[in-house]
């Protein structure tokens, strides 16, 4: 019985193998933030003949733990996500197999932090403090201009932040701090601003909504660690149609935080060709002009145009602060406990 | 307590044989979703490095000492509200009692981010109660410190977990003997004897059963300390996610989650051997018999007390959210001052519209469907291989002490590790579907085992010998003397099997396909990006999830009182 069953088994297999093709698949990992307009991909899709599945894994930590942990299998062929924050780890993980894209020579250098081309700028998008205008002109009260502005006394208790040991604006207004005061000069700044009354939350999420007095919150601060695109975001889901940004960002030099994130094809894939499609796709006109609107991030690609209201409320700093990723890949654990232990302990 | 024990005889040890098969398929269930993971993360993530670090051990120590604090204070403040609350359930007869027991419910399953919100709407600096007690004396700053004290950590845990005190005590509080009662008052014993001396040891093994998991919840809580607590706290479920997911530091994560894993086995072991020693046997009666209206005034000043304590602490954080999904808060801004209020249902119309037509986004009936679907799934999985485990837990004798602890672990174990582990354990099929109810009965199936075992231990082996004794089949004497009894319980069990799959517990643990999400998942997607409209669009998604919690309970309640004899 079993003679014939295993040649029987084997000829079902190489019939199943040589039947119509079906088209293949390409699965994305990424983090829960990511989005993208259904059409933009379809279009992706009938190009290609391929189907694209998306794997959300987390937030940004989480979803690169997931990668790196499944490396010598990986799940997917594409990981996105990945921010300059985090860019070293997955590096030193040695996730990605280089691409040099051919669009690539389009985006500007100031984003290709990857010599070797194994992660690719998609998006950035600035970490900014967020102000409630009208608390500011009620009280007649100029806005802050500095980093050093803040551990004003008309400042107090004003000003609310993310931890930077569960945030991810959290840690890169940290990082802001640290690339404009240095190391260890950021703990005064942070001793002064908690004898100033700065308020600390957990999350972004309780930040804007609870504590933060310019979203619909109505909390008690009228500051907030936030996005440079909140503002656009304030207006395109207003409940009612607004005239004005409601709220605005501070972005006096240094004072932002530049995140930038990449895009890298994960070694081990079987679908190289298609992979690399992908990446090109998501450097091209068609996916930076969607991204905006559906993630509020900046495209890297200097000709994708940016949608009417980032253009109008969307602030971009001039000098943002930045940091080397291999800096802050070294140091992330110590600054963030010496940070916890200035200002929570 | 062996003097008590010429009451009736304890319950029945099962041969090992029996015992065994029916863990069977249970242990199998955690061997392959639970233990295989586990093992797999913790041989991979582990460094005994580590261990000889100072700075290792400062952390896990301060952490450990938290989280067994606050954990300590929790439970002893959830069972003194939930004492006198399940007297209130099972010995009184008051208008709506499932629709009070479903609201209590409710909290079970909301996502924390939700629940934060509530309580800050309700108690928080720009909270109504603050607002109000500011007007009132005329004060500059909000009187009531409470986001990011350990108070909003305890108020927020006896939110969550009373429930499971109500639930687990009111079940034995219904069918105990009115008679035991009845002779001690005829023997002269007032109502603080009465309840101290007969009651109160009868439901020892009840309320070992409720404060053993409680206590659990609290030890492990995650969202609460996040939220509520703020930055300043930290338990070991925060710290390992701070840990692991934030600072990379995948080893020290691991052994914190050792730690959290063995303060889990000793607690289940402790419990098991308390457990032992408490169960007093008795002949259960039908709920009717215990239940009548408040008739003293004593009784029913208890009942108002009892019942206004509901309000404030479970309705009046939840009632902010259905209120906030219907009223537009137009701040006038720009000159900011006035705030317009008004009624609206653009919240929910905007749920029906995909405006950026994104690729992911969630219509609100799909979201309904597949967290109903996965819902029902989980308490059907969790009930098939729970009863027979807790039937043996029950009824098993030493041998069983081991499987005891195991089926206890699973709640005890970080989220984020597991997590990790299911991924380098199933590889590829960590992304499919079919995996989630089965994620879900793993937070369920302890809850379920915990609900099911006391209930099943305190039926006398008497009531099955006469059944049989009359010529019934075993199969026939289990249906006819002992499911009547254990209905009840079963159906408390299946409530919560269900309202952890919809709380999605542990939902860390897979990779989301966008293609199935469910309604938690669809709240959070609106709550991390700004804007009122989001906001708005998060309340009226986390209200539908609301009204469909309260709907599946009160059905469930429904099953529980058919016409005729009720247990």
């Amino acid at each position: 019985m079993r003679k014939i069953l295993i040649p029987l088994l084997l000829g079902l297999l190489v019939v199943t193998a040589c039947g119509p093709r079906l088209p293949a698949t390409l699965t994305v990992m990424t983090h829960d933030s990511f989005a993208v307009s259904e059409e933009v991909i379809r279009s992706f899709e009938e190009e290609n003949n391929v189907k694209v599945t998306f794997l959300a894994s987390g937030d940004t930590g989480t979803a690169l733990n997931k990668a790196i942990l499944s490396k010598d299998a990986p799940l997917a062929d594409v990981f996105y996500g990945v921010d300059n924050t985090f860019l070293s780890r997955a590096l030193d993980a040695d996730l990605f197999e280089p691409y040099r894209s051919p669009l690539l020579k389009d985006i500007p250098a100031e984003f290709q932090l990857d010599p070797q081309f194994r992660a690719l700028p998609v998006d950035y998008g600035d970490v900014c403090i967020n102000y409630d205008k009208a608390y500011f002109a009620e009280h007649n009260l100029p806005v802050p201009q500095s980093l050093e502005d803040l551990t004003r006394p008309e400042y107090r208790g004003l000003l609310v932040v993310e931890n930077p040991a569960t945030s991810s604006p959290g840690l890169a207004f940290l990082l802001a701090t640290i690339a404009h005061f240095g190391d260890p000069g950021y703990l005064d700044f942070w001793r002064a601003l908690r004898e100033n009354g700065v308020v600390v939350v957990n999350d972004w999420e309780t930040a804007y909504y609870t504590n933060f007095s310019g979203s619909s919150g109505r909390g008690p601060q009228p500051m907030v660690v936030s996005y440079g695109s909140s503002p656009p975001a304030e207006v395109i889901f207003a409940e009612q149609p607004l005239e004005d940004a409601p709220t605005a960002s501070l972005v006096g030099p240094g004072m932002c935080f530049r995140q930038i994130e990449f895009v890298g094809i994960l070694k081990g894939t079987k679908n190289r060709d298609i992979a690399r499609k992908f990446v090109d796709f998501m450097l091209s006109v068609r996916f930076q002009e969607d991204m905006p609107l559906q993630m509020f991030v900046f495209p890297v690609n200097p000709n994708a145009k940016l949608p009417e209201a980032f253009v109008r409320y969307a602030q971009i700093p001039e000098k943002p602060a930045t940091l080397d990723p291999a800096l802050i890949a070294a140091n992330r654990e110590k600054w963030i406990q010496a940070w916890m232990e200035t200002v929570l302990r | 307590m062996k003097d008590k024990r010429f009451f009736v005889a304890a319950a029945l040890p099962l041969p090992r044989k029996t015992g065994f098969l029916l863990l069977l398929p249970a242990g199998l269930f955690l061997t392959i979703f639970y233990l295989y993971p586990l093992a797999r993360i913790l041989s991979s993530a582990l460094d005994a490095r580590l261990l000889l670090q100072q700075a290792t051990w400062n952390t896990v120590g301060r952490t450990l000492g938290f989280t067994v604090y606050q954990a300590a204070l929790s439970t002893f403040l959830t069972l003194a509200i939930g004492l006198p609350l399940s007297l209130l359930f099972a010995r009184y007869e008051f208008r709506g009692k499932s629709l009070w027991r479903a609201m209590m419910t409710v909290p079970f399953m909301l996502p924390t981010v939700v629940v934060a919100a509530g309580f800050n709407a309700f108690l928080g600096e720009r909270g109504w109660v603050n607002l109000t007690l500011m007007r009132l004396l005329d004060l500059q700053k909000a009187p009531i410190p409470f986001t990011g004290t350990l108070i909003a950590i305890l108020v927020a845990h006896v939110f969550y977990n009373t429930i499971l005190v109500v639930r687990i005590l009111a079940h034995t509080l219904e069918h105990l003997d009115p008679r035991l009662e009845q002779a001690a008052r005829v023997l002269g014993a007032d109502d603080w004897q009465t309840f101290w001396q007969v009651t109160f040891p009868l439901l020892r093994p009840s309320l070992l059963a409720a404060t053993s998991l409680v206590f659990l919840f609290d030890f492990t809580s995650f969202g609460v300390i996040l939220l509520l607590g703020g930055p300043k706290f930290a338990t070991l479920e925060v710290e390992i996610y701070v840990q692991g997911m934030h600072l990379l530091h995948l080893p020290l994560a691991a052994l914190l989650s050792v730690v959290q894993l063995l303060c889990t086995a000793a607690q289940a072991w402790l419990y098991s051997r308390l457990l032992n020693r408490v169960i007093t046997p008795f002949s259960p009666r039908p709920a009717a018999a215990n239940i009548r209206p408040a008739r003293r005034w004593r009784e029913k000043l208890f009942l108002v007390g009892m019942l206004s304590l509901v309000v404030v602490l479970f309705l009046f954080p939840m009632v902010s959210v259905p209120v906030r999904s219907v009223v537009r808060m137009e701040a006038a801004r720009g000159e900011r001052g006035q705030v317009h209020y008004g009624l609206t249902a653009d919240y929910y119309r905007e749920l029906f519209v995909n405006r950026l037509s994104s690729l992911f986004y969630v219509p609100p009936l799909e979201a309904a469907r597949n967290s109903l679907l996965y819902g029902l799934a989980t308490v059907f999985l969790s009930l098939i291989l729970g009863f027979p485990a807790a039937t043996a837990l029950a009824r098993g004798n030493r041998w069983a002490r081991g499987p005891d602890i195991l089926f206890l672990l699973p709640l005890g174990t970080s989220a984020v590790t597991m997590g990790l582990g299911f991924l380098l354990a199933f590889r590829r099929a960590v992304t499919s579907p079919w995996l989630v109810p089965l994620a879900h009965t793993l937070i369920a199936l302890p809850l379920v085992v915990r609900t099911l075992q006391p209930a099943i231990a305190s039926i006398p082996p008497r009531l099955q010998e006469a059944a049989q004794v009359l010529g019934a089949s075993p199969w026939r004497a289990w249906r006819t003397v002992e499911w009547p009894i254990l209905r009840r319980a079963v159906l408390a069990a299946a409530t919560f099997a269900f309202t952890v799959s919809l709380g999605e517990f542990g939902a860390t643990l897979l990779l989301a396909r966008p293609e199935y999400p469910t309604l938690p998942v669809a709240i959070y997607r609106f709550l991390s990006q700004p804007g009122g409209l989001n906001y708005g669009q998060a309340m009226a998604m986390t209200t539908i999830l609301m009204a469909f919690t309260t709907g599946g309970i009160l059905l469930i309640e429904r099953l529980r009182s058919p016409a005729g004899g009720e247990f």
